[in-house]
């Protein structure tokens, strides 16, 4: 169902502020969101001001730069530093995307930076993505066959059926689209939300898998596909470039055209 | 820490999620077609009644309806109607697999909209 606000233990409250260190001229002030499993307080928005003489261009570099020089306390995941892991997929100033692609440039006055929407916080910018990776795992992302393995070579494609695969091998499963979606936001129990729908398009879409009815079969549901309203939040969104919203169209259509309509 | 006790993280579209053509397109088209159903709908219905009655129930109509408050909620309808009509005609677009790159979801959008408000006008300059 729609909800409007957030529960009473996920009120966010004034936290604490972190001058910039002296001397320094050209700064910014970043707005993060704080929470601590321990203290059983409620979440707070902590503000770093920081100084852009001394740090890397892009939102990342800052955030890293917070942990190692201001405040060790601030957690959140990254790894690549180069938008191929998804990690560290936040909410900067009021849209998903990854922090480490994102220059600090891009933004003016105070970046706020929250954890993804709508998710359990297990703390600070980390949310807990389980119920995401549930839902990944029940599309069965793998190639699915009947026939026979070929004895000596891989199962091979045309150029044509590979370039059927551009635009959807490239999602890295960050979730920014997913967390993006005000129909995943109030019905992610059982919507599986455009990021798990595109990688679900990306195995009907792949020449090489022979189980195209079963897994439209495991889509044809009220909830699982059919909450896309087609609210294009998702392709708005995504940081890397990719069309999530299509994709689920394209769903839709396949479910169409095999009723023979 | 047990996993119910965690937070939510914030979400709500203006404060957390930025305003974008996008969603407020699909909130309004959500709107108005409730609008259409809750106050639209008994408000057609009421005419047809009237109609049907006789004069006097007719006159009771047009008297409620030449109210500021009449034409307000007639306006809204108005504006209801050609919204979630024009609205409707971009979804049917995007359900053939059409259109459905952000620029031209966005020109269709902003199509949408300034039409739906120039409609709106013209017709009640005319009606109303």
């Amino acid at each position: 169902m729609a909800e409007f606000r957030l529960p009473k233990n996920s009120r966010i409250m004034k936290g604490k502020t972190f001058p910039a260190p002296e001397g320094a001229t050209r700064t910014r002030t970043f707005k993060v969101y704080r929470w601590d499993p321990d203290d059983g307080e409620n979440p707070r928005v902590d503000s770093y001001v920081v100084d852009l003489d001394s740090c890397g261009p892009m939102v990342l570099d800052a955030i890293i730069k917070i942990k190692n020089e201001i405040d060790p306390t601030l957690t959140f995941r990254r790894s690549c530093r180069e938008g191929i892991c998804g990690s560290c997929a936040m909410n900067i100033d009021g849209t998903n995307t990854l922090a480490c692609t994102r220059p600090i440039s891009d933004f003016k006055g105070d970046v706020k930076i929250n954890p993804l929407p709508h998710l359990p916080v297990v703390k600070d910018i980390v949310p807990d993505m389980s119920h995401f990776y549930a839902q990944y795992a029940t599309i069965r992302p793998w190639i699915r066959t009947q026939s026979t393995t070929p004895p000596d070579s891989e199962r091979l494609q045309s150029k044509t059926d590979r370039e059927k695969l551009d635009g959807l091998y490239e999602c890295i499963l960050c979730a920014c689209c997913s967390t993006s979606c005000p129909s995943y936001w109030w019905n992610g129990d059982r919507y599986l939300g455009p990021a798990v729908l595109l990688q679900a398009y990306r195995w009907l879409a792949d020449s090489r898998d022979e189980a195209t009815g079963e897994r439209l079969d495991d889509l044809e549901d009220p909830f699982r596909l059919y909450r896309c309203h087609t609210i294009m939040n998702c392709t708005k969104t995504c940081p890397k470039g990719l069309n999530p919203a299509k994709s689920i169209a394209e769903i839709k259509k396949m479910l169409i055209a095999r009723r023979g309509i | 820490m047990k996993a119910d006790q965690r937070p939510l993280s914030p979400f709500m579209i203006g404060p957390y999620y930025k305003p974008q053509l996008t969603s407020l397109m699909s909130i309004t088209h959500r709107a108005t077609g409730v609008f259409l159903s809750v106050v639209g709908a008994p408000l057609l219905l009421w005419w047809i009644v009237a109609v049907s009655s006789g004069p006097a129930a007719y006159d009771a109509l047009l008297a409620c309806m030449a109210g500021w408050i009449g034409k307000l909620g007639l306006l809204a309808c108005l504006f209801s109607l050609n919204f979630h009509l024009l609205n409707g005609i971009r979804h049917l677009v995007w359900d053939t697999g059409r259109a459905l790159d952000l620029k031209s979801a966005y020109t269709l959008g902003w199509l949408v909209l300034a039409s739906a408000v120039i409609l709106t006008a013209v017709l009640a300059g005319v009606l109303l």
